[in-house]
């Protein structure tokens, strides 16, 4: 059995708003250095879920992670919790796309791949929170997908899912090859293993580069997009905050609650 | 450009009536309809749903496009996507809406890969450029640290709506429409996943989106025993529930369900009091609608305060039972 996990290396979701600067001239992030570069979040609990099959069924777990100068100790991060091959979709190329020319790129490495019977995205990811990619590669492959998943299993050929929803889940099944979108209620993923640093690093990836999937500088990154951001800006919604004060803690509470009172809001 | 026409909706029912998130997006969809001239179609697909089609058009839609079929129990992704293809090549729409729902988040990206075009997803702002006369989409990134204003450059333009961001026309009895039936023949080979089984895991109660006021607690109330504080304060009130960051809920100290952010709950209450939330973008961009934000956390320089018009510094262990107690006086007097 093959797994294939799709990746994204973002920036640092839980950086504070402060460090987080954005170049309104380009429409692009700063490039802050003191922003970490790390897997997306949603993404690594895709890789959990991958592994977590893995542990029951020896499949074997190859990470597809696409950008441009990607870093190599964000790439290996799903190697040391235990996948077992990555491959780097870096070029030029594939700046400034969107969850189009994303999903098309890693569909075409996929069929490159060839033989797989389950992929496995994270249900968004933390800097564009679209949402779009997986769905997109299972159209493209046409092939079933459920999306934003807390628990996958698998056997003779299906795949049953737990989907979670606004008010419970749903549980679905579908035939295999077919495509899972993670979410966090899937549960903590591993941490990676110190264990492994030796064998996770002796790991090379594959770098494949724009025609080596089959695409075209037109298909690719910013030409291959359909959605185009015409302006990224960082509202300014802060209101001025009264603090409420007391002798004690206790009175602090009180006047609060007071302080409401008076207000109506309570 | 000349080709595209209309609007077209993806509608959604509950319990046989028109959802909200419907009502709201044919209020987007006829200012933009009227904008250009042009009509607003819903596609409705379901059982029993007559009842709400009169609704569409008493809420602005000019045609609606019907699968009412007992067969239809549930949604279903490849046959609601082979009814919005269906209805695309007919009306070849400007724009096409969907809510951002659990429905609309798993059919839109599906539909725009099938139509070749672009969808902007949890959308919370909808324009017209006056130039171009193409919809321009504002949405919030980088987990609500800022927000981008998109094109989407191939028809129809697409987008998911973010509930409760648009607001709906007043109902107008006289307002009526056109019903086009959609025809497909519901074979099971088009039918690639099937839903087994559905599970309520809301709890009894007051859900968190009716809600008058919420009381959310976060990784700072550290365990489960701090949330029945939280509850047992909610219950001085009317019309309260208890909501959550996603730590408290990814310790299991609360159900999943009632977290409330980004990944979680979109609320809007009349009051949302923090209490041990330290106000990261993820959090706030779900509750930042609220009216009035409260917050309590013991760090004085907890990014909530910002967003919060009171803030009380303090251990919550202390604060919340003096805070409690003074409550109970008041509202008793
Ligand atoms: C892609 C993505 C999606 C996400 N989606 C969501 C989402 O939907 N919802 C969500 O909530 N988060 C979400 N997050 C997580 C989010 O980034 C934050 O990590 C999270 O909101 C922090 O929760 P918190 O405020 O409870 O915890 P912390 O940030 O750890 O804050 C705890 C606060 O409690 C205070 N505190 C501690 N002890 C006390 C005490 N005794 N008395 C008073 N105050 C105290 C501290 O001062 C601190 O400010 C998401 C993250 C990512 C990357």
């Amino acid at each position: 059995m093959n797994i294939i996990v799709c990746m994204k290396e973002v920036r640092d979701p839980d950086a504070s708003s402060d460090v987080f600067k954005i170049d309104m001239n380009n429409n692009t992030l700063v490039s802050a250095d003191n922003v970490l570069k790390v897997v997306n979040p949603f993404d690594e609990q895709a890789v959990e879920a991958a592994l977590r099959i893995k542990d029951k069924t020896g499949a074997k777990v190859i990470v597809l992670n696409l950008g441009h100068q990607l870093d190599l100790v964000v790439a290996r991060k799903p190697l040391l919790m235990g996948a077992d091959e990555f491959i780097l979709l870096d070029d030029e190329g594939f700046v400034g796309g969107d969850s189009w020319s994303t999903a098309h790129a890693l569909a075409m490495a996929i069929k490159k791949i060839g033989s797989y019977d389950l992929i496995l995205c994270g249900r968004q990811a933390a800097d564009s929170n679209a949402g779009q990619v997986g769905l997109g590669i299972a159209q493209i492959l046409g092939i079933p997908c459920v999306t934003i998943a807390r628990k996958i299993e698998v056997e003779e050929g299906k795949a049953t899912v737990e989907k979670v929803t606004q008010d419970g889940y749903e549980i679905i099944e579908m035939a295999l090859p077919a495509l899972v979108t993670v979410s966090s209620e899937l549960g903590q993923p591993r941490y990676p293993s110190i264990k492994r640093l030796r064998a996770a690093n002796s790991i090379q990836p594959l770098i494949w580069k724009p025609a080596d999937i089959g695409l075209e500088p037109s298909d690719t990154g910013k030409a291959g997009r359909r959605a185009k951001i015409l302006r990224l800006y960082q509202p300014v919604r802060e209101v001025e905050c009264e603090f409420i004060e007391g002798e004690t803690i206790q009175e602090a509470a009180e006047n609060l609650a007071l302080r409401l009172r008076s207000q109506k809001i309570i | 450009m000349d080709i595209y026409r209309g609007i077209v909706i993806f509608g959604e029912t509950a319990d046989g009536k028109l959802a909200s998130i419907t009502r709201e997006m044919l209020g987007a969809g006829r200012r933009l309809a009227d904008n250009f001239g042009e009509e607003v179609h819903v596609i409705l697909v379901g059982r029993g749903i007559q009842s709400a089609v009169d609704e569409t058009f008493t809420y602005g839609a000019d045609k609606v496009h019907l699968l009412d079929n007992p067969k239809v129990k549930e949604y279903q992704p490849d046959l609601f996507v082979q009814c919005a293809i269906q209805v695309c090549e007919k009306a070849k729409p400007k724009a096409f809406l969907l809510g951002h729902t659990d429905m609309g988040q798993d059919l839109g990206p599906r539909i725009a890969f099938r139509l070749n075009t672009a969808l902007v997803t949890d959308c919370i702002d909808l324009t017209i450029d006056l130039d171009t006369k193409r919809c321009i989409m504002a949405k919030q990134v980088y987990g609500g640290k800022a927000q981008a204003d998109f094109d989407c450059e191939t028809y129809p333009q697409m987008a998911t709506i973010r509930p409760k961001t648009m607001s709906p026309l007043e109902k107008d009895e006289t307002r009526k429409g056109e019903i086009i039936p959609i025809t497909i023949d519901i074979d099971d080979s088009i039918i690639k996943t099937r839903l087994i089984d559905k599970v309520n895991e809301e709890s009894h109660g007051i859900k968190l989106e009716d809600a008058d006021i919420i009381i959310s607690g976060g990784r700072g109330i550290g365990g489960p025993e701090g949330f029945q504080q939280l509850e047992d304060l909610a219950g001085l009130f009317k019309n309260a529930a208890v909501g959550a960051s996603r730590p408290a809920c990814d310790e299991e100290w609360v159900s999943t369900k009632i977290q409330v952010g980004i990944t979680g709950k979109i609320v809007a209450p009349r009051v949302y009091i923090a209490v041990g939330i330290s106000g990261a973008s993820q959090h706030v961009t779900g509750c930042s609608g609220s009216e009035t934000i409260i917050a309590i956390n013991k760090d004085k320089t907890a990014p909530i305060f910002k967003v919060s018009k009171f803030g009380l510094v303090a251990d919550w262990e202390t604060a919340l039972p003096a805070f409690a107690n003074k409550v109970k006086e008041l509202i008793n007097d």
